[in-house]
């Protein structure tokens, strides 16, 4: 095909062939450039946080009141909140993922597996700026009639929504690790006499463990840095708990916090936003070349 | 269906614990089952919740007017021009580079040491938050660029951030394209990069389109970034060059679902609509795409 688009090659074409390579070559470049400017952003902004506010009363303080008269840079209330609202998601996307995995990987036919994963990733892709709408003015309001007590804004509901968002991701790549496991081991198991569900959780699962794990810390990686579902549904009150029915704030919804005010550059509060970014791209970054590890290791084991 | 479970069992294992067994088994399918229809189920709670709330405020005035203080007379104008237009900016400055480094990688650069710390790089990227491309956005290019809150510095953070995933899924596509193909051009004596202008790109097109609409439709969906690098939550004025302040739909839909009137509610329910219609017509090309020239390029 394209025969007729084909030009014999000229002396100049050669000529340039190692500019080219050069060209496409720098292009690739520029994604190290990425993360380098995230580093170099992050660490400058933050050294300078740093100068003026002891790295030991940010990492332990436990009170987070940087926007008050008499400021307090403890980031542990952020952490906290992120932490809880990241658990609440996991509870439902973990085992809601899995068992979706499991049945799409190990029960359903072919034209099931066909009509269900497109609507799945539609649930992916839905913005994440409307499940926050659905967290606030449909989740909370249900959550509501079943616990009088819930506040407006709480941990639970975007919690759950969440979950259900991050669900898609769960499942479809615990369902490519197990779809990776060779169908001899399912044929030895049945052959055994297991049956289905048996060779599910005790053959299927255990062989594609690193991939489903590599799944789940993914997971674990979006639901900390997930932004717009807390900060519509969770509310603005930095607070150290565990309580699923209170207001809470996480690192990423106080960046938003800061940014929807006008903050003048070179202040205190405008670093602390690149102060709490620093620890939330740490912390994703680090989950995230864990989970890469993992997966290139289960690849490897049944390549 | 439990064929090979079944036989077997029954040869092998006493009547009662077989019969435990495959009960256990079906109340297990059972319950997957359920958790999938539930995870659905909630897709379609989501479309109800917002069709009921919304649709009644959508009208061609809402599509075409501008925020007002009143609930009843806000439009969306800016907003939507605003997305459009970051959108067409932000593909004209990552489409090319993502393109580029996807052929490198994927043509190029194999399995050497540099190919592969830049692989590794895009893997991780591909999953930084997106509220951290912000903070890169603000400042590098907000600040040291001096770009201010314009569409070009909102732009240029959402092309590093699809970045990652437009390399991808181009690679993906480049994949696709039969080896015999590439060999066939170079048999008969045309340089790499003629093979790849001529035989490979043509042949791949098609997939790497659909990949690039589908990695922009997610960039039309992101807020937290464009509230970082200081979109405007309310624009009066859509924006008319490169250098405007603007805001999009989804931090326009941000700013009426975080006031306590439930008037501006449904005007950020309406939103909502707008924008899902807006990526629901990306999704259709893309698969129209995928579709009117598939069966071309596994030829």
């Amino acid at each position: 095909m394209n025969v007729a688009a084909f030009r014999p090659p000229r002396r100049i074409q050669r000529r340039f062939e190692p500019l080219i390579e050069r060209a496409l070559f720098l292009c690739a470049v520029l994604s190290i450039g990425t993360t380098i400017g995230i580093v170099v952003v992050l660490t400058i902004e933050t050294g300078a946080f740093f100068r003026e506010v002891p790295i030991v009363e940010f990492l332990t303080g436990t009170e987070w009141t940087p926007l008050f008269a008499v400021p307090r840079f403890g980031v542990l209330p952020l952490v906290a909140g992120t932490l809880l609202v990241t658990l609440i998601a996991m509870a439902v996307a973990l085992p809601m993922g899995l068992l979706s995995a499991i049945y799409l990987s190990e029960y359903a036919g072919s034209r099931v597996r066909r009509i269900v994963k497109p609507v799945l990733e539609v649930l992916a892709g839905v913005p994440t700026v409307v499940y926050g709408y659905f967290a606030l003015l449909f989740v909370t309001p249900l959550l509501q009639r079943v616990v009088p007590a819930m506040a407006g804004f709480n941990a639970l509901s975007p919690g759950i929504v969440m979950g259900i968002m991050i669900l898609p991701l769960v499942s479809s790549l615990a369902e490519d690790a197990m779809r990776g496991v060779p169908r001899g081991l399912r044929e030895a198991s049945y052959a055994l006499g297991a049956t289905r569900m048996q060779t599910s959780l005790r053959v299927v699962v255990p062989a594609a463990f690193s991939g489903i794990t590599a799944a789940f810390i993914l997971a674990v990686s979006r639901a900390i840095g997930e932004t717009m579902i807390v900060a519509i549904a969770a509310g603005q009150q930095p607070r150290l708990t565990l309580d699923p029915t209170v207001p809470v704030e996480t690192m990423t919804a106080y960046i938003v916090q800061v940014s929807l005010g006008d903050t003048p550059q070179g202040t205190l509060e405008y670093r602390t936003i690149f102060a709490v970014g620093m620890l939330l791209f740490i912390g994703t970054f680090g989950l995230n070349l864990v989970s890469t590890w993992l997966r290139e290791r289960y690849r490897e084991a049944y390549a | 269906m439990n064929l090979v479970a079944d036989t077997l069992g029954e040869a092998r294992a006493g009547g009662r614990t077989i019969a435990w067994r495959r009960a256990a088994d079906a109340a297990f399918q059972t319950v997957a089952l359920l958790v999938l229809l539930a995870a659905l189920a909630c897709l379609g709670a989501l479309i109800r919740d917002i069709v009921v709330d919304g649709a009644g405020r959508l009208s061609w005035d809402f599509v075409t007017g501008y925020p007002s203080r009143r609930a009843s007379q806000a439009g969306i104008w800016p907003a939507l021009w605003g997305s459009v237009f970051i959108i067409l900016v932000t593909a004209v400055l990552a489409v090319p580079v993502g393109v580029a480094a996807a052929i490198y990688l994927e043509e190029y650069g194999g399995r050497s040491l540099p190919a592969r710390i830049i692989e590794l790089n895009i893997t991780n990227l591909a999953a930084v938050p997106s509220i951290v491309y912000g903070l890169l956005g603000l400042g590098l290019f907000v600040r040291t660029l001096g770009m201010g809150r314009s569409v070009l510095a909102g732009a240029s953070t959402l092309a590093l951030l699809v970045l990652p995933v437009v390399i991808l899924s181009t690679r993906e596509a480049l994949r696709a394209v039969p080896g015999s193909l590439r060999e066939a051009s170079y048999a008969l004596g045309a340089t790499k990069w003629q093979t790849i202008r001529h035989q490979v790109l043509p042949v791949a097109a098609p997939g790497i389109l659909t990949g690039l609409i589908l990695a922009l439709s997610r960039a039309v969906g992101e807020t937290a970034p464009l509230i970082i690098t200081g979109a405007v939550t309310f624009a009066t004025f859509a924006p008319d060059s490169i250098w405007s302040p603007f805001t999009v739909l989804p931090i326009q839909i941000f700013n009426w679902v975080s006031r306590p009137q439930a008037d501006f509610h449904a005007n950020a329910a309406a939103g909502i609509l707008v924008l899902v219609l807006l990526l629901l017509s990306m999704n259709a090309i893309a698969v129209w795409l995928r579709d009117r020239y598939s069966q071309r390029g596994t030829a």
